[in-house]
């Protein structure tokens, strides 16, 4: 699929716009052109909101689009598929691909072939160090200047666990208003983990990933950022302790920010009673109060996002015995619904608070420029319409994405994307994709 | 009972003391000329052994032979599974063969649940130890020995109510442990763990049972203690500063024994780092039951095996229904 320069008018009557009051939004050529009651259909594609929510188009800050190099779990062609889906229009992809995204020629590569699958908008996340190895700094400038103009940087899955070669990075970025996005995991106390450590851990046998590996990383690197002035990025936040940590650095006036996961707003380490892979998942699924600490953080803005860490694996990679499972869940199709059942329907979080943090503010932190504007007149066209009523039990077989390790099948969820425009062309209408 | 073993906690307080009695029966064989029975004619046992351990391999073979089940011992060493296969496949192989039982050593834990789980394999799963998780019939050949040993004569349909039971070493990594301590407090017994704090769980304040760092203090109050190997190579990731500190602080040697009440027995499910966790005084006295541990263990799984294969009806009756 590719642009067309031809006119093109969409009509949307009767969409609640950040779940306010019902409006017609009329988009032409890629832009909203007016918004209003009544607004004339002629010569538009006309589509009866009937009282939806239409959200600006989602932007993922934490995609794993497996290309190139795992082309059996998802390609960045089906991977952006996925995202338009769950009602996305722009996602980052993660640099831990074969070979590693850490050269201008790979992150061009990736975001090249974004730009060809034309469902939603690849923006690509350079690594921090050569192979994700952690000793040396990637070219993070040639990077920046590249096609693909990459400001986010990530080592994720790995943790830049030196503290000088972080320190480095942060300081290295400054230069092109980069931030750093940590995969924050303390190596030598997570050797051999398979879950949160804790009562289940202790009955299950499975080494323990403990909270403070997470949180030590987490207070060296906001010390760090604020030393030399940076901006931080701190990746899947994942306990009340982190929690804690991101509130104290945000007192203080430091340039740090936050995601959240859908799952970890969602499911709990009990999950692994099942041994089932489907939940094993780095970092892993913490406890309830875990849960209820990081629902009410991004409620508050402690928490900037909710970011997927869409991670696709093989079905043979989930369907074996736990210790010899890879580690993650996807996500893009199913986290929008996640986020209504817990921050929306819990009465948590209004539409204007899923709008920012499931849009404005990735898109802030990443600097892309063109995704998570507002829904006004002027704006680029990209929209979500959203059927909030809507209720079904998720099943995997309807999925886009190429792998169906969702931890999510048979649990009913709320929401259902109805429509996603990009750039006022529509990737999915009714439900299905175009 | 259950259909399959996979936990202590699978087993209620009248599932574990009927296997405790049946043992008993089954321990009557093994006096006999003739140490075999009919009862699990034309039934397959797979032994399927993803990790060495001859003792509870032969154990288990033991049992079922003695039971006149087909065995086939199926190793991971030099199998297809060294060349990669997944245990989804290998199990699928054995469901193939017409396995009624199999019974699963293996490095991960949960593996033997998974394999129950699954719906890869349609037999009974007994757990022989998954990890660190659990090794649900050792736990129940050292509950059986301690019945036997403390209950003495009319020991049938008892429990171990009251008993005081200690278990040294590396609880964090024993899945003898685990299973103990579950199996032992269903059986009304009181269990204190003692170890170094840095091999004891984050979470064992959940357990049914109590914590010490100090083997002295516990040891007047024990009927039974009970010592795990503890792998020298623990040393190295710094669990313990050296052999010696360990076997000072948490050795069984003569002199500790001598504190034990009188009647009370020191249990040990081997292979013993004699010099580590026990002494050679200790390991060769009369009140350590190592060995005796060994032939209880193939009693109880024959008892095992019985119950979850042969179920309380004779296999003949069974048939004509079937």
């Amino acid at each position: 699929m590719s642009e067309t320069a031809t006119p093109r008018r969409t009509l949307i009557k009767g969409a609640k716009i950040l779940g306010g009051r019902p409006q017609d939004v009329l988009v032409e050529n890629g832009t909203i052109a007016e918004i209003g009651s009544g607004l004339p259909a002629a010569g538009a594609t006309v589509i009866e909101a009937d009282g939806r929510i239409l959200l600006p188009g989602l932007v993922d800050l934490h995609t794993h689009l497996r290309e190139p190099g795992r082309e059996d779990s998802e390609t960045v062609l089906t991977g952006t598929r996925a995202a338009a889906a769950g009602g996305y229009t722009a996602v980052h992809a993660m640099a831990n691909t074969f070979p590693v995204a850490d050269t201008a020629g790979v992150v061009e590569q990736v975001w090249r072939l974004g730009r060809e699958s034309g469902y939603c908008d690849v923006q690509p996340i350079g690594a921090v160090t050569v192979g994700l190895g952690g000793k040396q700094l990637a070219e993070l400038g040639a990077m920046h200047d590249s096609a693909a103009g990459v400001t986010v940087f990530s080592d994720d899955g790995k943790c830049v666990d030196d503290a000088v070669i972080m320190r480095r990075a942060l300081e290295y970025v400054k230069a092109f208003d980069g931030v750093v996005a940590q995969h924050a995991q303390e190596p030598r106390l997570t050797e051999g983990a398979q879950m949160n450590e804790g009562t289940v851990s202790a009955e299950l046998g499975l080494t323990g990933w403990p909270a403070v590996a997470e949180e030590s990383i987490i207070a060296r690197d906001i010390l760090l950022a604020a030393h030399v002035g940076s901006r931080l990025h701190i990746c899947h936040l994942s306990t009340a302790g982190s929690v804690e940590l991101v509130r104290w650095a945000k007192s203080k006036g430091w340039r740090v920010t936050a995601e959240v996961t859908p799952h970890h707003l969602l499911l709990t380490d009990e999950l692994v009673r099942s041994y089932d892979p489907v939940y094993k998942v780095n970092p892993p699924l913490r406890t309830e109060t875990d849960v209820l600490a990081l629902r009410e953080a991004l409620a508050d803005g402690t928490i900037d996002i909710v970011a997927t860490d869409h991670a696709p694996h093989p079905h043979e990679d989930k369907d074996c015995e736990w210790g010899a499972a890879a580690m993650g869940m996807i996500g893009l199709e199913t986290a929008l619904s996640v986020v209504q059942h817990t921050m929306v329907d819990t009465g948590l979080m209004d539409w204007a608070k899923v709008a920012d943090r499931m849009a404005y503010a990735p898109a802030a932190i990443g600097r892309l420029a063109g995704h998570g504007r507002p829904v006004a007149v002027g704006e680029p066209a990209n929209l979500t319409l959203v059927d909030p009523a809507y209720r079904s039990l998720v099943d995997p077989a309807g999925f886009v994405s190429r792998s169906r390790n969702t931890p999510y099948k048979g649990r009913e969820l709320p929401g259902r994307v109805t429509h996603t425009f990009l750039r006022g062309r529509a990737t999915v209408t009714d439900g299905n994709l175009t | 009972m259950k259909r399959h073993l996979i936990s202590a906690t699978d087993l209620s307080h009248d599932d574990a003391v009927l296997i405790l009695d049946t043992a008993e029966e089954m321990g009557r064989i093994a006096d006999r000329p003739i140490k075999k029975l009919p009862t699990l004619r034309g039934r397959t046992v797979v032994n399927l052994f993803f990790e060495d351990s001859t003792r509870t391999r032969i154990s288990f073979e033991a049992a079922a032979k003695r039971l006149s089940a087909d065995v086939i011992n199926f190793s991971a060493k030099g199998s297809s599974v060294s060349k990669g296969e997944s245990l989804k496949d290998t199990a699928l192989t054995l469901q193939a063969m017409g396995a009624d039982a199999v019974v699963i050593r293996h490095h991960d834990s949960g593996a033997p649940h998974r394999l129950a789980t699954s719906g890869w394999i349609g037999g009974s799963v007994v757990n022989a130890g998954d990890g660190t998780h659990e090794h649900p019939t050792q736990a129940l050949l050292d509950a059986y020995t301690i019945r036997r040993r403390l209950a003495a004569a009319g020991a049938a349909g008892t429990d171990l109510a009251g008993r005081r039971i200690t278990i040294v070493g590396d609880i964090l990594h024993s899945r003898v442990a685990r299973s103990n301590v579950h199996l032992l407090h269903t059986l009304g017994a009181e269990v204190t763990v003692v170890a170094p704090p840095t091999l004891v769980p984050i979470g064992v304040e959940h357990w049914p049972c109590a914590v010490s760092y100090d083997l002295d203090a516990v040891l007047p109050k024990s009927d039974a203690v009970m010592m795990l190997r503890v792998q020298r190579e623990r040393m190295n990731a710094a669990y313990f500063p050296t052999e010696r500190e360990y076997a000072r602080r948490y050795g069984l040697n003569g002199d500790r024994m001598a504190r034990m009440p009188g009647h009370a027995i020191v249990m040990h499910p081997g292979p013993m780092n004699r010099g580590m966790e026990i002494t050679a005084e200790v390991a060769d006295s009369p009140r350590c039951t190592a060995v005796e541990q060994v032939t209880n263990g193939v009693s109880v799984r024959m008892a095992v095996l019985y119950l979850l294969l042969g179920g309380a009806e004779p296999a003949a009756t069974k048939e004509t229904h079937e």
